[in-house]
């Protein structure tokens, strides 16, 4: 009797749920548009393999450049839970600010100015990591300024307020700065504060110079890439260092954990919260110094997309987790140029947010995202 | 800049202000021949304002006014529309924009080719959107027959079913299309559907379809992007509105739209919007909207966004319900976009940018979360203020000030949401809209034996 009872409890079950098992279409349909996206990109590598070698260089360029962007938003995300949408002007106004440096101060050659007897190449290494922790520093102060002026009151308030906040300063930044006075809201050419160098495969890696042809079917890379690559990979080995182990980490991982049992552990809470902010944007300065030296043109909404972008790939790493920001934006840089060599340039923007989309309905937490515990 | 234009301008916005107050003063009547009366008149007033000369060739609402009113009773659908999905079911969405793209290329496109000889654009969106809806329905019930449906698969099954119907619609449509031509003349002689009446009708089923359209679309959107938590719904949104302007720009090499000429901007579309039509659907929007929230459904809408959880232990269907909102705010959207085309005559996809796109949010929080009042104001208020009054005081200081519009809206926004985050009105409601007491059934009082709480006559 018991026996027929626990049966008839099991079919019951499964007839509140009839449609479970018409998951093979979803997946279907996943699937084919998986093989679908595999079989273009072989097909295509198979026919030009230098092309596709290019489109994946490019890709790792964009690819880093966003983790130094998503870096940023996942640990502002995963302390404060809100999508920081100025994160993105802040990279705009650290690829501003060594614009002007360049340009106008001729800072880069500072060294140069003082010590008249060194070489050029000291100069210009000294006198660019000058620049770049220039821009450093004003969107560190941007960011904790931006922070305590518009997110800290909202601290206790609805989500959505502090986002909408968010996106309020985000506008703010960037039509003020498209004021004829401060930026302008034309495309501004970047001068760079050293030359980039360009090699190229084929038999072997040689140095691409004036009056040197380079040969048809090679793939060129250039310096700032790898430039890119090893600040990227840097700045991922430092946060890393830092969140796991120095003391300020612990209260990072703490505050992100829960804000309330961290002030009772004597935790300045509000500190460390400034402190984040203030890491991410300085790393968000260094990426924007890098960008505008990559793709020589700047101008004030140049940080919406990237910045989206960046966000995107921190959701789909896992929001809160380092490496999976770091992994999630190179897939983004990849997916990016792969759409962009071919599809089509303008489906560029549109593949990010596909992607965010079948990442969070196949897997919410993202790549290397923990289940997120429940709160009141 | 001349003090007495100024003092006008400040005259007419108080004056719409008032104006708005009295419309719903009067929809809030008790008989049905009041509202309507009240209605006619309200009518006329702006018509009779838009119409009497003033000595020199001067109307009381000049063209520039008349344009703005236009533009404010497109905004406000918008915003409306948006309100029902932000403001009343909580799903934080920066998609409206897109959805407003949609509807106007999509009314703007039926009308262009009914006036030049081709018939394809309504009867193929007329027929394709009356399909789908016949294809959400069928496979809506059989979904409930099949309940616990991965939402994926769902997605897929409603994806096949529009792209058949689509080609089927499309196919139908230019099979028709020599019949029709006949009597519509090209566009140089006007045959007898696109003059007159006829067009007038085509007018109105083409805001409609737009309309319809765009809900669909948003349909098809929503269903798996609705499972998404709070602020990744909102950025899957905004990747919505950011794709649509991207398709909108090549409209003429990715999309097979030739006419709509991608990035150039459609040229052509027939001004067709007069005070009637935009009254007339702002109008309808208001009543649509205000009747749905005193229903059932929109308190189940509204119980969303209060307690997620709560809700569902009613027993409200909580996917559904978020659904519906957002099908239904994108089909506000769709007839704004539709109305607005159809008064500008040009669209560019640089109108329909994701950053104009945040224009209906910021409208929705000056007015009030969950209060239509406050955004059918704000949203006059903000086209007649922002870009009437202070778009003349700006230019008349210099030509750099007028960039600084965009950097007050902002620290407007900003400054609201540190002073006052529930907005300006809050959740205050004016006559027609205030929501009318619940009336509980009255119960006799139970006799005083009885009152013995929690007796039990059982075992």
């Amino acid at each position: 009797m018991h026996k027929a009872n626990t049966s008839q409890f099991t079919t019951s079950a499964a007839n509140l749920r009839p449609g479970a098992r018409f998951a093979w279409i979803g997946q279907g349909f996943l699937g084919a548009l998986v093989l679908i996206v595999l079989y273009i990109i072989v097909s295509n590598a198979i026919k030009a393999p230098t092309f596709f070698v290019q489109i994946v260089i490019g890709g790792l360029q964009l690819g880093f450049v966003y983790a130094m962007i998503a870096l940023g938003y996942t640990m502002v995300y995963g302390i404060v839970k809100l999508i920081n949408f100025a994160h993105g002007d802040v990279f705009m106004v650290g690829a501003f600010v060594s614009y002007f440096a360049v340009s106008y101060f001729n800072l880069h050659l500072w060294p140069a100015a003082v010590f008249p007897g060194l070489p050029h190449s000291v100069v210009i290494v000294i006198g660019s990591l000058t620049v770049i922790l220039l821009s450093m520093i004003v969107c560190t102060l941007l960011a904790i300024t931006i922070e305590r002026v518009a997110y800290k009151p909202l601290r206790n308030a609805p989500r959505i307020a502090a986002l909408i906040t968010a996106i309020g300063v985000s506008f703010f930044l960037e039509y003020f700065g498209a004021l004829s006075f401060v930026f302008s809201s034309r495309f501004i050419p970047y001068t760079a504060p050293f030359d980039t160098l360009t090699w190229y495969i084929s038999n072997g890696i040689h140095l691409v110079t004036t009056g040197v042809k380079v040969p048809p079917h090679s793939i060129t890379f250039s310096s700032i890439l790898v430039i890119i690559m090893i600040a990227a990979i840097l700045v991922q080995l430092f946060l890393q260092y830092l969140v796991r182990r120095t003391k300020i980490g612990i209260a990072m991982r703490a505050t992100s954990y829960d804000k309330q049992a961290a002030r009772l552990m004597g935790i300045n809470v509000d500190q460390i919260i400034s402190f984040t902010f203030a890491v991410g944007a300085a790393f968000a300065g260094l990426g924007g110094v890098l960008y505008a030296i990559a793709y020589a043109s700047i101008w004030t909404q140049l940080g919406i997309l990237p910045g989206l972008k960046a966000f995107v790939a921190a959701v789909v790493g896992g929001i809160g987790s380092i490496p999976g920001a770091f992994v999630g934006a190179l897939i983004m840089g990849q997916a990016e140029a792969l759409t962009m060599g071919y599809i089509s340039t303008p489906m560029r923007d549109a593949v990010a947010f596909t992607i965010l989309i079948i990442v969070l309905l196949v897997k919410p937490t993202g790549i290397f995202g923990e289940p997120e515990q429940e709160k009141a | 800049m001349e003090i007495s234009s100024l003092f006008i301008s400040i005259i007419k916005i108080l004056g719409i202000l008032a104006y708005i107050y009295g419309l719903l003063w009067v929809l809030g009547r008790p008989k049905l021949w009041m509202k309507i009366a009240g209605v006619v008149v309200a009518f006329g007033v702006v018509q009779a304002f838009l119409s009497i000369q003033l000595g020199n060739n001067n109307q009381i609402l000049n063209t520039f006014d008349r344009g703005l009113l236009f533009q404010a009773c497109a905004i406000s659908m918008v915003a409306l529309g948006l309100n029902l999905i932000y403001g009343f079911n909580g799903q934080f969405s920066l998609g409206q924009w897109g959805f407003y793209g949609i509807g106007a290329y999509t009314g703007a496109d039926i009308t262009f080719r009914w006036i030049n000889g081709d018939s394809t654009g309504l009867v193929v969106v007329g027929l394709g959107v009356i399909l789908e809806a016949l294809l959400i329905y069928g496979v809506n019930q059989f979904l409930k027959r099949y309940r616990g449906m991965p939402v994926l698969s769902a997605f897929t099954l409603y994806l096949l079913g529009t792209v058949v119907v689509w080609f089927v619609a499309d196919k139908i449509g230019i099979a028709l299309n020599p019949a029709i031509i006949p009597l519509l003349g090209t566009s140089d002689k006007l045959g007898v559907l696109a003059t007159g009446a006829p067009m007038q009708v085509v007018f109105f089923l083409a805001v409609i379809l737009a309309g319809a359209f765009a809900a669909e679309v948003s349909f098809l959107f929503g269903l798996p992007v609705l499972t998404l938590g709070s602020d990744y719904f909102g950025i899957a949104t905004l990747g919505f509105t950011i794709v649509a302007n991207v398709l909108l720009v090549n409209t003429d090499t990715i999309l097979p739209f030739p006419e709509m000429r991608g990035g150039r901007g459609m040229l052509g579309i027939p001004q067709m919007t007069t005070w009637f039509w935009a009254f007339f659907f702002l109008l309808f929007v208001i009543i649509v909207m205000r009747n749905l929230l005193q229903s059932s459904s929109g308190r189940a809408i509204m119980s969303v966004r209060e307690d997620e959880t709560a809700a569902k232990a009613m027993g409200i269907d909580v996917a559904n319900n978020k659904l519906m909102a957002f099908v239904i705010g994108s089909f506000f959207a769709g007839i704004g976009g539709a109305v607005y085309a159809h008064y500008i005559g040009f669209l560019s996809p640089a109108t329909f940018t994701f950053l104009a796109g945040f224009n209906p949010l910021i409208i929705v929080v000056f007015g009030g979360l969950g209060s239509m009042t406050g955004t059918i104001a704000a949203s006059f208020g903000w086209i007649f203020f922002l870009e009437g009054l202070l778009r003349v005081i700006l230019d008349s200081i210099g030509t750099e000030a007028a960039n600084w519009r965009f950097v007050l809206y902002p620290v407007a926004l900003l400054v609201l949401m540190l002073v006052r985050p529930q907005g300006l009105l809050g959740t205050v409601e004016w006559g027609f809209l205030k929501a009318k007491k619940v009336l509980v059934r009255a119960q006799p009082e139970p006799p005083a034996s009885t009152v013995v709480v929690n007796q039990s006559t059982g075992d």
